[in-house]
């Protein structure tokens, strides 16, 4: 295989495009072209991290919204408590509000990875269709219970006043947003890249293929796949984080199983088990909806035919359409 | 690699043909068409379509473009909608939002845009009071007003004890509070269910162990149709009279209520037997226009657009958004509700009603039998320094 | 102490709706080993086709099986032109597929139905109440509906339990091409099967019919209900469905029912109020949970 397979040249490719966007938007005068460019990156950042369970370790979750929206809330939340000058915790330790980003972000990521924790403890006691349903129920709950917390919204949500802040950049300048968002997804990106070439990885994607063979080698793949679990939490949590400061708002709606549909929508249209797939699943994804959206309010009728023939015909997705053969990352 | 950049680039000359096309002056209407409260938005949209139809696609003389996208009852989708009509469109005038937390969501920032927006319904407390904005005016009402002429004429009625209902949200906790605003009785029970919940059973065998004079509800749209059918099955609408505002009672969800609703009275700010040349015109072409009796909201988006037709009149345009606000403030317009000004917070000072469900040839609607508020002003407006 | 006897049997009746749906689903879910979020779809057709029928004809009896009918020959075009082409497929495809049929099928009824809810009324003869117990009036039709569905349990348990058609679908479900080895027509025992789900799921949404709103949507709550009915039964057990549904039931409607009234003896009332909604939208979710960590497999497993 050259060096310069059409993986490479895909990937490089779509890099490209991705890193000149703005200039794309600026020199065309379409402000817009960068809001739907930061939201497809963060919808990409979700889905890349739903294919690691979904793609990789053959886990099916159908509750990862969940994530996305604990993400969310711990953006809204902890800048509702900075903004009324509150301490959310004020025991055992005092954990006060903030809207700095460099500390609001990485909370993020951890807050959701611990939930997926817990949640992933429970949910793998079972497998197969258990635990797809598992997952959807668990997600109903934490939507549930976000709807009745009237304290930071309920059903309402909250507004945030402003994005967060950094130092250095100013997030509320759209370009600085959009390469916020760009070098989170990069980074995510690369790391799920070293995961699943690691050892770690070829055992999680055993675990995904066949289960019992792992089980005669002698390793439980329980534990590989609830750190994975969490890995994919932790990564929607950031992506959650990131939504919220997209649209300056957070509601229980980001947890409706819906969101969680949609984002294995763009997984499977981009292509399962491929790093590079749901980026471009999430493009597509976001396009389609938008383009349908603008010639018919009955887009959905057009939609769902799609997704069924995605299923059924185009199993290797857009990414496995347009990189060609060894389009998987194995 | 080719074929995507080619459908990124196609992409970008779509985005910038469909703005480049800036005549007439675009309204941006988000509201609610998918999920099962698509009827709503349907009723504001076709109610805003009329005046604009009846002006043959103007109005006040000004030639208008109405791009109308679906919110999906989705504040993060209103938001991007918003944002989309904002940056790519450049719409200065929005209307038509279905649901408060949508409207929670959008409107504090566009205003802040220099976006003049114009509510056809939802109405949320915070933007009536401290969180009032020069370029926010509501066409419709303050969310709690109609719970407050219910909660004014239950006391009227001499009913010493009333059960409540809502949904277990924000919204649902603000309408009974604007009920009991007005309600001088004694409250049997207050009882939060399940947002979305469909069996009633067990919150109506608990109700009827409380045996309240009256029950007070607030579930609009499907909630609301469950409720009144299985409280009439249960028996209970012979011994205990129930009360709500509007949402539940408007033509097209009476339909799928059928003979349950019969007799129960509600509170709105309008309904199509308003005494009133240009009410008597707009139901007529609405009838004509759509075949179906208007709802309140499809008055509001009449009214809303015939407000917008006022002042741009006066105007000729949007390039001085100053002077449309001023022109917008005064309301200078026939509204199908007869009695209309604003008050200091730009929500409507109007009369207020007490009406009945009742059966006809054409099937379920309502009558108007009492204006228990006159020149109704919100109970926020005091909070409001504009 | 009534005021237990008739929540007791209002999540009856809530248990039994459930049931009616998590039959069908369970059966498809065991014996095809194929997962189906459009279940759902196929109780919201039930219910449109149902409405619709009763309103031109004025007869909840015709109805019935128009509804049944409808439901039944959807689902056997669902399975014929999708479904059968992913039973080899991994859950995920199935999963992704019915996802778009239930976006799929719940705009088409808007375009077909319009926007606005549907009526159905309460067939005259039950559309009251009686007294069950001295100073416990109970409407009737709720009786009914509790009637119907232990009907068709028993009838379900006989289907399996003691005719051939029965052992087949069982054979079939263990060991699929040996059947077909044995001159069974396994394509076409699988289309009835699914479609006897969908049917069940049919009779189960012109049944709420008169006492739900009919509109749009209205499937995935109950779909995702149904779905803890499941996990909790354990999956591809009529049994565990059974008693899955009654639990969830029960647990649903008398969290309602009494959260409230034990909180307040604790709590000042609005806080009690406000948490004891909260905790009764999720009790049925913390139920699962609970059986989960005690039972992975559900309180009933088909293969033990």
């Amino acid at each position: 295989m050259s060096l310069l397979s059409r993986k490479t040249i895909v990937i490089g490719g779509g890099a490209l495009l991705l890193f000149f966007l703005p200039l794309v938007a600026k020199l065309t005068g379409q402000p817009y072209l960068l809001s739907l460019g930061s939201r497809i990156l963060i919808y990409a950042l979700a889905a890349v991290s739903l294919d690691l369970l979904l793609g990789y370790s053959g886990m099916i979750s159908l509750g990862h919204a969940a994530f996305v929206g604990i993400g969310a809330y711990v953006v809204g939340i902890s800048q509702f408590h900075s903004y009324e000058a509150t301490p959310f915790l004020s025991a055992p330790f005092l954990l006060s509000g903030s809207e700095n980003g460099l500390f609001v972000l990485p909370l993020a990521i951890l807050v959701a990875a611990f939930a997926a924790l817990i949640i992933g403890a429970l949910c793998l006691r079972t497998t197969g269709m258990h635990f797809i349903m598992i997952t959807l129920a668990f997600a109903q709950m934490l939507y549930y219970f976000f709807i009745s917390l009237e304290k930071y919204g309920g059903d309402d949500g909250l507004s945030l006043y402003a994005r967060n802040s950094f130092p250095g950049i100013d997030l509320s300048d759209d370009r600085h947003f959009y390469y916020l968002c760009l070098t989170a997804l990069g980074l995510f990106l690369l790391f799920t890249c070293r995961l699943v070439t690691s050892r770690f990885g070829l055992i999680i994607r055993g675990a995904g293929n066949n289960d019992r063979r792992l089980k005669g080698l002698g390793i439980r793949s329980t534990s590989y796949k609830l750190v994975t679990f969490v890995i994919a939490g932790g990564g929607a949590g950031l992506a959650g984080a990131l939504l919220a400061n997209q649209t300056e708002y957070v509601s229980p709606g980001l947890m409706h199983w819906t969101l969680s549909g949609e984002l294995m929508v763009m997984v499977l249209l981009g292509g399962l088990g491929t790093l590079f797939g749901p980026v471009l699943g999430a493009a597509a994804f976001l396009l389609l909806e938008e383009g349908l959206a603008m010639y018919t309010e009955h887009w959905m009728v057009y939609m769902g035919p799609v997704l069924i023939l995605a299923v059924v015909f185009a199993k290797r997705g857009l990414f496995g359409l347009l990189a060609g053969g060894n389009s998987r990352d194995d | 690699m080719k074929k995507l950049a080619m459908g990124l680039c196609g992409v970008g000359i779509m985005l910038s043909t469909l703005c480049s096309a800036a005549e007439p002056v675009k309204i941006g209407m988000i509201t609610t068409l998918s999920t099962k409260a698509g009827y709503l938005g349907e009723e504001i949209r076709d109610g805003f379509k009329l005046a604009i139809d009846q002006e043959a696609g103007k109005l006040g003389g000004v030639p208008v473009e109405l791009l109308v996208e679906d919110d999906g009852a989705k504040p993060e989708k209103g938001k991007q909608i918003a944002e989309r009509f904002i940056k790519k469109d450049n719409i200065k005038i929005m209307t038509g939002i279905v649901f408060s937390n949508v409207a929670m969501a959008v409107v504090p920032k566009v205003v802040q845009d220099d976006v003049l927006y114009l509510s056809a319904n939802a109405a949320p407390s915070k933007l009536a009071g401290d969180g009032c904005n020069a370029n926010y005016f509501s066409v419709s009402y303050q969310n709690d007003s109609l719970d407050e002429v219910v909660g004014q004429y239950v006391t009227e009625a001499g009913h010493k004890s009333v059960y409540l209902i809502a949904p277990n949200y924000p919204a649902g906790k603000d309408h009974l509070a604007g009920f009991k605003r007005y309600y001088k009785g004694t409250i049997a029970g207050e009882v939060y269910t399940k947002l979305d919940q469909s069996d009633y059973a067990a919150e109506l065998a608990a109700l009827r162990a409380a045996a309240p004079e009256a029950v007070f509800f607030f579930l609009p749209g499907g909630m609301g149709i469950n409720f009144v059918k299985q409280y009439a099955q249960a028996g209970l609408n012979q011994t205990i009279p129930i009360y709500g505002p509007a949402f539940s009672f408007d033509e097209r969800l009476l339909g799928a209520v059928g003979a349950a609703a019969l007799g129960v009275k509600n509170g709105s700010q309008w309904t199509h037997d308003l005494d009133n040349p240009a009410n008597q015109q707009f139901v007529a072409a609405y009838k004509k226009a759509y075949g179906r009796t208007p709802t309140l909201y499809a008055s509001q988006g009449y009214d809303t657009a015939r407000l917008i037709a006022s002042a741009l009149k006066a105007t000729g345009g949007t390039d001085d958004l100053a002077a449309v606000r001023a022109a917008l403030k005064k309301a200078d317009f026939a509204s199908v509700r007869g009695n209309f000004s604003f008050g200091n917070n730009q929500h409507p000072v109007q009369d207020i009603y007490i009406r009945e469900v009742i059966q006809t040839a054409d099937g379920f609607t309502n009558k108007t039998i009492k204006k228990v508020f006159t020149n109704h002003v919100d109970a926020y407006a005091q909070d409001c320094k504009m | 102490m009534l005021l237990v006897i008739e929540q007791l049997l209002n999540g009856l009746q809530l248990g039994i709706t459930l049931f009616l749906m998590s039959a069908g689903l369970t059966l498809v879910f065991g014996i095809m080993q194929v997962i189906n979020l459009a279940h759902g779809s196929f109780y919201m057709i039930g219910a449109y086709v149902g409405a619709t029928v009763a309103a031109k004809t004025g007869s909840f009896l015709l109805a019935i099986p128009a509804a049944l009918g409808a439901a039944a020959l959807v689902g056997a075009v669902v399975e014929i032109v999708i479904l059968r082409h992913l039973y080899k497929r991994e859950h995920l495809d199935q999963v992704l597929a019915t996802f778009g049929l239930i976006m799929f099928f719940n705009e088409l009824t808007l375009m077909i139905w319009g926007r606005q809810p549907l009526f159905m009324d309460v067939p005259g003869p039950l559309a009251q109440s009686i007294e069950i117990l001295p100073g416990l009036p109970y409407p009737v039709y709720r009786l009914a509906v509790i009637g119907v569905g232990l009907f068709v349990a028993l009838a379900l348990w006989l289907l399996f339990a003691k005719t051939r058609a029965g052992m087949k679908i069982r054979a079939g479900a263990s060991n699929r091409d040996m059947i077909g080895a044995l001159g069974v027509n396994i394509n076409l025992l699988y289309t009835l099967v699914f479609s006897l789900g969908a049917l069940l799921a049919g009779l189960a949404g012109v049944m709420a019919g008169p006492v739900l709103a009919v509109q749009s949507g209205m499937g995935e709550s109950i779909l995702i209900l149904t779905f803890v009915v499941i996990v909790i039964g354990g999956i591809g057990s009529i049994r565990g469905a059974v008693a899955g549904a009654l639990l969830v039931g029960l647990v649903d409607t008398l969290g309602r029912a009494f959260l409230p009234v034990l909180l307040r003896l604790v709590l000042e009332s609005s806080a009690a109020d406000s948490l004891a909604a909260s905790l009764a939208s999720m009790a049925i979710y913390i139920l699962m949970a609970a059986i989960l960590v005690w039972k992975p497999r559900g309180l009933f497993p088909a293969h033990a």
